[in-house]
Parts: structure tokens; sequence; C-alpha cells
């Protein structure tokens, strides 16, 4: 790799997790060896909870009932808006209630192999662990999950796993999941424990004395900038899909937090993990602005495939049982089409690219419930499904009970994020990260139903614990909006802000956003290669030379402008763009997500690199276009033995 | 196909706002209605035109975010959210009308914008059940009959996005604070703070500006989610019971 793309720092030699102590006992014992604050010094204490997803909101939530003083800052206008909302399938947990042999480590096992051995044995683990009280926490808040007839939970299975434990509410499991903690979180409201930011933007993150101390911030609809302090910072502010403008994330989603965050000094890590999920509503036209995602749980039922013969246009109904190609069934007769979703995503891309695709552009798979539909019944499959085959009807005019649906991948999630240590604390003393904008649990690829849990365990158990032990040394020194740090980092978003209103050039911001989303959906997607990759950073830095001497961003700064707020996004995802490059070229292995073209199996399966690339590379920013600093935080695996994945 | 839009502008919430005529050309029929804004708001900016606010984020139905009154009817001619209308609802040579949610509860902010935050604040009162992280029993200590629960789900389907309030001729938020009343009502979990819960809901939403409830059942036939009409029925029932019981109303 030649130097002049980065170079390498100081290896991360500790992530603080008790390694002394056996895996099952670490979180317990860093529990045990957190420093506490007594509940009257808590009220002295103020934090900054920046994003109200199931991460930032169950967060925010328990912090408030803590008695700690919260402030909770959103860009939509309701808190219970955020983009976790949207999750369908259901949330994992190991609550072994179907007796099919799950227990903490098959959860644990199946993340780190479903993650292509990438991840923190220490963290997964955890996860699974507190993955039972998440449903038992939700449940007391209400949230209606889908029930047996005896008044009992039901569960399902999901892609990467042998076991039913997903629990589901219908196709909506995000959304009621998020209305649990957004209504804990309201409650903390009208108690007085939380204040509230709404359509507020964060645009910088305020460092006083090497300590994360606040916020500089955009109100959405007064357009003042201004600064907001505590005595600590916590991101929650979702995932960066949305640098490929196509995603499944909602239009509002942005890397804008985190990445200034970057900027100011936050490692972020293995940037080019991005996770393209197999079933998700083709691609209609040019005007197209987000792509729909069809839940992972309809491949419990439905089937995938193509037609044997290229070219084969004819009505899916027309084609014959014996001239239809099952890929995943033929493929991975073990897991069939509930295999992870990186293998079935590259899957279905290679059946199109050898010309076998369906639809009007051959970018698109069958998802077939005919042998669901004669087993179970219509009434079945609508009460399972219902609200994903209107979804789908709604969308595309064609009736999935009769037709069954066209399906095509798209970047669903982002496993990268900032990086952040056992206690999910970032480089920067007091600035946690927590939920899809960390790195932290997931490796290289995440399997179905473990975001939400992911999310709810940051928030709910693990965050309140690990960020007390740093309040402990709290309440620090006063600041206010006319420290030099302050003052300093409002004026450079306060010139950023002009200079992008003031270029006044020809293009629009959407086309520069569709067309940096198009570069990296071609050259840094499904599959790259140094090639593409070599190509992708070529371009990036015209297009944001281009970016910053020809954007055309309407109207003023003390305005609603939702114009201005996509800019300022934008001219982030154009940054993390190039960075995610650079991870993906000087990552030469494939592994999970990140597929590279030269490092595969001869069966062209992801070939892992485990004696040179069995590490985080957690990312240094260097001002003024020098290249970034590699870290390398290496993964150790004693309870794992490291394998080549196989799910056939 | 060809379309003529009249849009509602109005640059805040201090300054009249009006209708203004925009025409719009080679319309697929199978773009989203919030896609067709989008393509005429980069018309507008090129042209040195400021761009329609709308607000919108999830644009799958879900977050709750889009509202338009779309020819007087919220969301549109179709019974869903105004992000999953297609143009194929529409032919050559329509005009539309696209106007805000119009409510004393929801002030204009800019162009088709509302403050729906009143509706946070009715939550904040009593839309909840009470159970600090880490309180929680064993999820399945308390068994909830499958019909209860699936009700409970049918009315926790509420995307908050207002079309009850606007199609409302009360401007009433019945049918929003009904559903989360129903919901949480429904559940064992929920019976502790099942008479404070409507008491104070209730009296939040007289607080907000929210027209009174005369059951026209305007609301529940542009949900988006399809919440019925019985959700308001168990709100007064509830309501009913708790000042029976005696429980003191919250204003």
């Amino acid at each position: 790799m030649p130097l002049d793309l980065f170079t390498v720092g100081e290896p991360i030699a500790d992530t603080k997790a008790p390694a002394d102590v056996p895996l099952p006992e670490r979180w317990n014992e860093r529990k045990f060896r957190a420093r506490l604050v007594n509940p009257a010094n808590r009220r002295k204490l103020s934090v900054i909870v920046v994003g109200t997803g199931l991460a930032g909101g169950s967060a925010a939530a328990t912090l408030g009932e803590a008695g700690y003083r919260v402030k909770s800052f959103w860009f939509q206008d309701s808190p219970r808006r955020a983009h976790s909302v949207a999750a369908q399938g259901g949330i994992n947990a190991a609550k072994n209630y179907r007796n099919d042999g799950d227990s903490v480590h098959r959860l644990f096992y199946d993340t780190v192999k479903g993650g292509d051995f990438r991840s923190r044995e220490s963290n997964s683990y955890r996860l699974a662990e507190v993955s039972a009280n998440i449903i038992d926490q939700a449940v007391a808040q209400g949230v209606p999950f889908a029930r047996e007839y005896g008044g009992l939970l039901d569960n399902r299975s999901f892609g990467g796993a042998q076991v039913s434990r997903t629990f589901y509410a219908r196709g909506q499991t995000g959304q009621q999941l998020l209305y649990g903690a957004y209504q804990a979180l309201e409650r903390q409201i009208g108690l007085g424990n939380v204040e509230t930011f709404p359509r507020t933007e964060m645009l910088d993150l305020i460092i006083v004395d090497g300590r994360a101390r606040g916020i500089v911030a955009r109100d959405l609809i007064t357009g003042e900038i201004s600064s907001h302090f505590a005595d600590a910072v916590v991101l929650a502010s979702g995932g960066y899909g949305n640098v490929f403008y196509l995603s499944t994330n909602a239009k509002g989603s942005n890397a804008t937090a985190i990445w200034r965050a970057h900027k100011r000094g936050a490692y972020f890590a293995n940037p080019c993990y991005t996770q393209i999920h197999p079933t998700c509503i083709p691609v209609a036209g040019d005007y197209q602005s987000k792509l729909t995602l069809m839940s992972e749980s309809l491949r419990n039922d439905g089937r995938v495939w193509v037609p044997k013969e290229r070219g084969d246009s004819r009505d899916p109904r027309q084609i014959p049982e014996d001239e239809r190609d099952y890929f995943l069934e033929r493929k991975y007769p073990a897991f069939g089409n509930l295999v992870p979703r990186d293998i079935a995503s590259r899957q279905a891309k290679n059946v199109c690219d050898e010309g076998r695709g369906v639809g009007p552009n051959g970018l698109g798979v069958y998802l077939d419930f005919t042998d669901a539909m004669q087993r179970l019944g219509r009434p079945a499959i609508e009460a399972k499904y219902g609200n994903l085959f209107d979804m789908y009807a709604q969308i595309t005019g064609e009736d999935p009970y009769e037709t069954g649906m066209r399906i095509y991948p798209a970047v669903h999630y982002t496993m990268g994020g900032l990086w952040v240590d056992y206690d999910l604390q970032s480089n920067i003393p007091g600035m946690f990260v927590i939920g899809e904008a960390n790195f932290s649990d997931q490796g290289a690829n995440r399997l179905g139903a473990s975001a939400l849990m992911q999310g709810l365990a940051d928030g709910y158990f693990v965050l309140p614990n690990t960020l007390a032990n740093y309040l402990a040394d709290g309440p620090f020194e006063k600041v206010d909006a006319t420290h030099p740090a302050a003052v300093e980092a409002q004026q450079a978003i306060k010139d950023q802000t002009a200079k992008l209103l003031s270029i006044n050039g020809t293009r629009t911001v959407a086309s520069f956003h569709r067309e940096l989303g198009k570069l990296m959906w071609d050259l840094c997607g499904m599959d790259r290669s140094e090639e593409s990759l070599r190509k992708a950073l070529d371009r990036i830095p015209e297009l944001k030379q281009e970016f910053w001497t020809n954007v055309k961003v309407s109207g003023e700064q003390g305005t609603f402008n939702q114009n201005l707020e996509h800019a300022g996004r934008v001219a982030d995802f154009i940054e993390l763009a190039e960075l995610m490059c650079v991870d993906a070229l000087h990552r030469n292995e494939s592994c999970g997500g990140h597929f590279r073209a030269e490092s595969q199996t001869p069966e062209g399966e992801a070939l892992r690199d485990d004696e040179n690339y069995a590490y985080v590379a957690a990312w240094e920013y260097t001002p003024d276009g020098a290249p970034p600093v590699l870290h390398r935080e290496a993964l150790e695996y004693e309870y794992i033995h490291l394998a080549q994945r196989s799910y056939k | 196909m060809n379309l003529t839009l009249k849009v509602w502008r109005q640059v805040n919430p201090t300054v009249k706002g009006k209708m203004v005529t925009y025409h719009v050309t080679d319309v697929s029929p199978d773009m989203s209605f919030l896609e067709m804004l989008d393509v005429l708001n980069e018309q507008l900016i090129l042209d040195n035109d400021d761009p329609i606010a709308f607000d919108h984020d999830c644009r799958e139905g879900i977050c709750g975010s889009c509202g338009l009154m779309i020819n007087g009817i919220a969301h549109g001619p179709q019974q869903t959210t105004t992000c999953q209308l297609h143009m194929r609802s529409f032919s050559d040579g329509d005009v539309i009308d696209i106007e805000p949610w119009r409510s004393g509860g929801f002030p204009v902010v800019k162009d088709l914008v509302v403050d729906r935050s009143s509706f946070d604040r009715i939550i904040a009162v009593g839309g909840y059940i009470s159970a600090p992280t880490g309180t929680a029993p064993e999820a399945h200590s308390v068994p909830v009959p499958k019909q209860d629960s699936d009700a409970a789900f049918d009315a926790a389907t509420c995307i908050d996005c207002g079309a009850c309030v606007a199609a409302c001729p009360n401007g009433s938020s019945m049918l929003f604070t009904a559903a989360k009343v129903a919901h949480l009502g429904l559940m064992p979990q929920g019976q502790p703070e099942r008479d404070t819960r409507v008491l104070k809901m209730v009296a939040q939403q007289d607080a907000e500006n929210f027209g009174g409830c005369t059951n026209i059942g305007e609301c529940s036939a542009v949900c988006p989610k399809g919440i019925s009409m019985e959700t308001i029925s168990r709100l007064n029932h509830d309501l009913l019971g708790a000042l029976r019981a005696g429980a003191v109303p919250a204003s």
C-alpha cells in the first residue's frame, strides 16, 4: 500500500474490557470496578445526548431516571421520528423460549461468526448477555410484541441463525420499541429531568482541556447557531448509509455529528464496513429519492429465485418449477434462504450480472410466496406480513399476493462508526458514542434483528453504567460560550455556513449527492477492487472541489432553510466517502459486507486474511488534506475459533 | 403527465401566506408525491426561487413526518401517508391544491411545515407506563391474551402524523390521544396508571388549543394506519370510569 494514502500511528493497546476475568464475567466485573455517583450528586452533573433513536432515546430516558440533568437534541420535529422507527423485522434476545438450544453463548457465537470474525469478543458477549433484559424492559413499558394464543411471546427465525430468537411486533418492531423508549423519554421530559432541543442539529464538538464539554448546534427553525455545555457528550446520531444517496435510511439521516467529532480528533473505525440488504424494492427511475426495505423476515416464508435461462422475460407465474433457479437453496442447503445478508446480497448481484435478473432493468430477483400461501393460507401470510405486502403494492402498483415480489439489494446499515472502547467512550475523554453511530459490536456484517438489540443495549444498560464511571470525576470546571474553544468552534460553523450560501454556483446540492452516491455504489459498493477504489479516490477530491466552488444553496442563514441543512450534510458525506475508500483499499481482504474482488474463495465467497487483517482500523483525521493516520486495534479470539464462514 | 400545483407559501409564522401556482411537466406515474415536489424544488433553486419547505424523513410511511392537505384531503386521495402516495393516483392536466395541516394546535412554521409539538406534550403528561430501566420483571411473568395484545398493537400503530386533527372539522386531537389511551389501557402493565393517564392526557389536549370531539369520524377515514373510532369509545369509557371512581380531573 503506497504511503501517500495514509500513515500508520500507534496501535491501540487497551480497550478497557477486564480481560483478566473469563468472558462471561467481564461485564459484571466492569460494572463492579466502575465508580458510582451517589444520587444526590447526579443532579449536579449534566449530559448532552444527540439523537433520540433507540440508543439516544433509551439513554436520555435512563439517565434522566437516574437523576442526571439531560439535554436531548434531535433534528426532526419530534423525538419519535428517529429512523429506528422504520426497523421492521425484529429484535434478537437469548431467551431460549423455543427450547431450541439457544443461549447467551450461542447468540454471542452467531454474532461474531455473522460479523465474519471482525468484532470484539468482549463486546459481542455483553450484547448477547443483556439482550434478555431488553425484552423484559420493553414488555414492562407496554410494547405490544406478537403473542401466542396462550398469552406468551411469539418468536421467529432470522437470517444467519438456526434458532428462533427474534421477537417482533408485526413488521413494525422498530416503531413499537422506539415508542417505548420515546414514552419513557417524554415521561422524563414531563418530570423536568430532560431539557429538549427539537429541530436542532449538532454541527461541532467543543473540547475543553482535552475533554468533550459541549456542542455547537443550529436551531433549524430560526437558523440561530449556539453553544451548549455539559459534563459529558453522548452521540447517538445513527449511521452514514446516505453517503450512497440511495439507501433505506431516512432522507434526513446523516453523518454530520460523527464526522465533525472525527474532525475534532475522534477516531473513525472500519468506515468501509457497510451492509447491503438483500431484500429491497428495486430502483424505478432517475427521480428516485430513497429505497424501501422489505423485511428480512420475509425470507422465512419467501423463496428467492431467478429463471434458469438468461433474458427470460415471461410473467413469473408462467415459468414452470423446473425452469427456476432457487439459487440460495441450491448453494447453501443448510441455511437456504436464511443465509446472512451479505451473502444473500452478493448472490443476487451475481445472478443479475449473469443476465438472469428480472424486472424492467434486469436488476431484481423474485421473492416468491406461492409455497407459503399454499401451506399456511393467505390469512396467515396477511397476519404475519400484511403491512409489508401493502407497502410493496403501494410503491410498485403490483399485487404481491398474486405476483410475489421483485427485490434487489440496497444500502441499509453501516457497521463502521466512531471508535469506542468497552465503555463506549471514544478516544476523546467525555465523548461517548452509542448505537449505529459507533462501530463496536457487529464486526464486518450485522445479523438481522441485531441493530435494535444493540441500540437498546447501549442506551438502557451499558452506557448508564460506564458513563457514571466517567462522571464520578465531575462536575468539571464550568464553561460557557465565552470560552475560547466555544468561540472558535462557533465562528468556524458560522464561516462555513456563510461560505456555503455565498458560492451561488450552477449545481444543486441534490445533484452532488446523487453523483456521490452513484460513484460510491459503483466503485465502493457490493464489491470493491483496487482498480475501482483508486478510481473513486481520483474522482472524490474533484467532486469535493466542484462542490465548494459550484454548489448553489438557496435562501439565508437566519431562517428555516432545508436546502442549507442538506448542503452541510452532503459536504460531510463527500469527505467521509473518501475515508471509506481509503479504508476499503487498505483492507486487502474480504470480510462480511466488505468484499474485495481480489480476495475470494474458489466458490466466490469472501476470503479473509486473518494473519494480516484481524484488527480494527481506527482512523485519525489530519487537517489540511494530509493523509489520515491508521491506528490498529488487534482482535484477539480466546473463546471462538476463527474459521472460514460456512452456511452450506 | 403535466400538472398544475397550487401551493401554500408562507415565509414564517408571522407573515401572511398565500397560494402560489406552479407547473410541473413530465411527471412519471411511478414517482411518489414527495419526489414530484423534490423535482419542482430543484428547479426552483436553479431559478433563484425559494424551494417549498415540507416535512419528510423516512419516506416509507412510518415516521409520521410528512403530511399535506391535498385537494382538501389529509394525505390526499389514498388512505396512506403523503410519502406513500404515488402520482399514478393523478391524471394528466390535474390541478392539485397543496396546503399544510390546518389547526390551531399546529401553528405553521414555514410553507407546508407545521409545529406538532403539542402531540409530544400530550404524551409527556401521561402517555406512558412508568417502568424505569432495570425495574422490569421477567417478560413471561404476565401473559397477555392475544386478542388484547393484538388490539393494543392496532392502536399503537399511530404514527403521530396529525392527519386526524387536520381532517376534523373541530380540529380535535381525540383520535391521537385515544390511540395511546387504548394501547396502554388494553394491557395488564397499563392498569395501575389507567385512570390518571386518561385524565391527564385529556386535560393536556384541551390546553393545547385542540377542539372537542363530536364523533364525526373524518379522523379515522384519513388515518394512514386505520386507527378505528372504537379507540375513542375506549377513551370515553376510561374517562367516565376514572371520574366515577372518584379520580380528580387534572385541570
